[in-house]
């Protein structure tokens, strides 16, 4: 039995909290973990169905035509001359997932109370998880994405090479928002009722169903301090090939880093006392 | 700075207690109070875990009504390749510790120090998955006790064959037994190797075989130079797999010493303070107390009180009596007998076995021998009477629970589902033709 290992580990445990780089180095100790917790998240949310992964097409998609029909044939809300179908895809298909990303993250601790109160490992890889695992069924649903913009012929131009800094920030945003929610939950039950409501609201404040520019310009500024809005106009525009509306997008991506950063903080000066207070 | 395992410093765990709602006297007191009620939830929810009223900076707190302390100022150290085992009865804060040394909880106030890789077992089958397969939940569950990939991998068929489901690997675990899901998660929990284990009464699950065998496996961790940390009620399993004890009472440590010692102290605690006084005190009896019960005792294998006797095992039950006049009683009957919800399932009367004029004086105890316990597991109380030439002297309905476990009587493993006293029998099938 190799009982004297080289590199023997040594925790200290105390009732302090402090970030440090320990933590981080944490992350990486416990990879293996967080790669199968991803793993049976992914495994578990289609468990059971006949059309599986199929659904994560059919549920974007079901709401793309239905808000297509309403919105765009219905009501003709403007567009900026772009279909009202394609229009509408590349909004809802990150939407899908940041929305997904905030319901599981934020209830992530409670659903896993049961480990939760038996095992350690660092509690961040809760909320982080359903943010992983989530991208599976975002990256199919890309593929209506990809579709729509060959089937209106859209020739990609270079804002597309801002893509990668829109697709962080969705997928940072709703994780910050997930710290919040998750350190929250575990204490004040009232998040999980509040949440389905608060969804809705967010998905109707952001520029989803309408576009942007139909705000009048003295609200630009207070509305664009919604990080959602930043994050759907710059993937929209880079997407579409349109010019990127930074004036939309930089105010979001500053509350965005604050959200997250304080997210962080927060969970972590709270995770001590998640145990004793589910 | 000392170079121990586990070492534990003044380790303090505070909780805070729900205090009573106010009820209201009126109805607009009642209007009030709901609409206030979202400000005194939130003070409720937000004071759970703030003792700055209570804590002082040396660690000792001022007790308040709402505040509970489960770990008192605990201190121990636990050096490398010790087992050592937790002992303590309900509330004595074997469990909140372990929680702490294990990460799950912070502690209120204090330090411990783990050099070495740790595993705990607080429960068998964390993380299980119902949706996913038994495959999964291998890979899961032996991720979540600290083994890493890798390893899963190495010991993926052993862990199968321990556990005796391969034909169900790859069906969804929802779907397997109780029995089945129990063992392929000991399974994975007994081939852990880690430095450290530390392990809270998981071994009380499943049948005595298969208890035995898990006993067994915690007989070859605890062989192999690891260091161990064990709760248990199981004062056999303690003394017989741990090199040291700590008794925990109320949350703080009333002796520490060899397992031996240590169990005999809770034992004899026990026999004390679980009716709250000891038997020669009680009121609740009957009769003129000429002789009166003062002890019962369950004795098992070498001579030694058990706590918790198997269903097949030799028991004795000792009655110790006391004579308080000094003469000579004669024409005595003792008894002992088990019973549960007001049905009786043992009843033990020296006049039933002998037709001896049994003379008393002084003191002394009965032995009553059961080769073979007959009664399910299950909790059961024990009570006693004596009688002398027809008078009662003591009569006792209610001396001392019993909490028997689940033994192999049948020496099959199987075991009786309904509540009824077991049998031996034997069994001879003759065919007609």
């Amino acid at each position: 039995m190799a009982l004297q290992k080289s590199t023997e580990k040594t925790v200290v445990i105390t009732s302090l909290t402090r970030w440090s780089k320990k933590d981080l180095m944490e992350l990486v100790e416990y990879r293996d973990l967080f790669l199968f917790l991803v793993l049976r998240d992914i495994k578990v949310l289609y468990a059971q169905t006949v059309m599986g992964f199929g659904w994560a097409i059919m549920q974007p998609l079901l709401q793309i035509i239905i808000f297509t029909l309403i919105f765009g044939k219905v009501a003709g809300v403007p567009t900026d001359g772009i279909p009202y179908f394609l229009f509408t895809t590349v909004a809802i298909v990150p939407w899908t997932y940041m929305s997904t990303v905030m319901t599981s993250s934020g209830q992530s601790l409670v659903k896993d109370q049961g480990m939760l109160g038996k095992i350690y490992f660092p509690r961040i890889i809760y909320p982080l998880t359903p943010a992983l695992s989530a991208l599976v069924d975002f990256s199919i649903a890309t593929v209506i994405i990809v579709l729509a913009m060959i089937y209106y012929s859209v020739v990609p131009t270079t804002s597309m090479l801002y893509l990668p800094i829109f697709l962080l920030f969705m997928f940072i945003v709703p994780l910050g928002i997930g710290f919040w929610l998750s350190a929250l939950a575990i204490r004040f039950r009232d998040v999980k009722f509040a949440m389905p409501f608060a969804i809705r609201m967010l998905m109707f404040s952001a520029p989803i169903v309408y576009s942007a520019s139909t705000i009048p310009e003295k609200y630009r500024l207070l509305y664009s301090l919604n990080p959602i809005v930043g994050v759907i106009e710059g993937m929209r525009a880079s997407l579409l090939g349109t010019a990127i509306p930074w004036e939309f997008i930089v105010p979001g991506m500053i509350v965005s880093a604050v959200i997250f950063l304080s997210g962080a903080w927060y969970f972590r000066h709270m995770e001590k006392i998640f145990v004793d207070v589910i | 700075m000392s170079n121990a395992a586990i070492s534990v410093e003044n380790v303090t765990k505070l909780y805070r207690l729900g205090s009573k709602q106010v009820a209201s006297d009126s109805i607009a007191s009642a209007i009030f109070g709901f609409v206030k009620s979202p400000i005194t939830n939130f003070k409720k929810y937000r004071g759970l875990y703030k003792f700055d009223d209570v804590l002082n900076d040396d660690g000792t707190y001022t007790s308040q009504e709402d505040v509970l302390c489960a770990v008192n100022n605990v201190s121990f150290e636990c050096g490398h390749g010790e087992s050592v085992a937790i002992v303590g009865g309900n509330g004595a804060g074997k469990s909140t510790l372990l929680k702490i040394l294990s990460r799950v909880t912070s502690p209120t106030f204090g330090q411990i120090t783990i050099r070495g890789r740790i595993s705990s077992l607080l429960e068998v089958g964390t993380g299980f998955n119902p949706e996913l397969t038994g495959r999964d939940n291998v890979y899961l569950n032996g991720i979540v006790l600290g083994m890493s990939k890798a390893e899963v991998d190495r010991k993926f068929d052993e862990i199968v064959d321990f556990s005796g489901v391969e034909r169900f690997l790859d069906t969804p675990v929802k779907r397997y037994s109780s029995g089945m899901k129990v063992r392929l998660a000991f399974a994975v929990a007994a081939h852990l190797d880690p430095d450290i284990l530390i392990v809270d009464e998981v071994l009380a699950v499943g049948d005595a075989a298969f208890q035995e065998k898990c006993l067994g496996k915690m007989k070859d961790v605890t062989g192999s130079g690891r260091t161990v940390l064990f709760v248990s009620h199981n004062m056999a399993a303690v003394s017989s797999l741990c090199t040291r004890g700590i008794f925990l009472e109320k949350g703080r440590i009333v002796k520490t010493g060899t397992s031996e010692e240590v169990v005999n102290e809770y034992v004899s605690s026990l026999s004390v303070s679980e009716e709250g006084i000891p038997l020669h005190q009680m009121t609740k009896r009957e009769g003129d107390q000429e002789i009166i019960a003062t002890k019962i005792e369950v004795i098992g294998e070498n001579d030694a009180e058990i706590l918790s006797p198997c269903s097949g095992q030799e028991v004795v039950f000792r009655l110790h009596y006391h004579c308080k006049a000094s003469k000579v009683y004669k024409n005595c009957k003792f008894c002992v007998v088990v019973h549960r919800q007001g049905q009786f399932y043992l009843d033990l009367n020296t006049s039933l076995v002998s037709d001896e004029s049994v003379e008393v004086s002084g003191d002394g105890y009965v032995d009553f021998r059961l080769p073979k316990l007959p009664l399910k597991g299950g909790s059961y109380t024990l009570g006693s009477f004596i009688e002398s030439n027809r008078e009662i002297k003591d009569n006792i309905l209610s001396a001392k629970s019993l909490m028997v476990l689940d033994g192999n009587f049948y020496e099959t493993g199987r075991i009786i589902n309904n509540w009824c006293p077991l049998a031996e029998f034997s069994v001879e099938f003759n065919q007609g033709g």
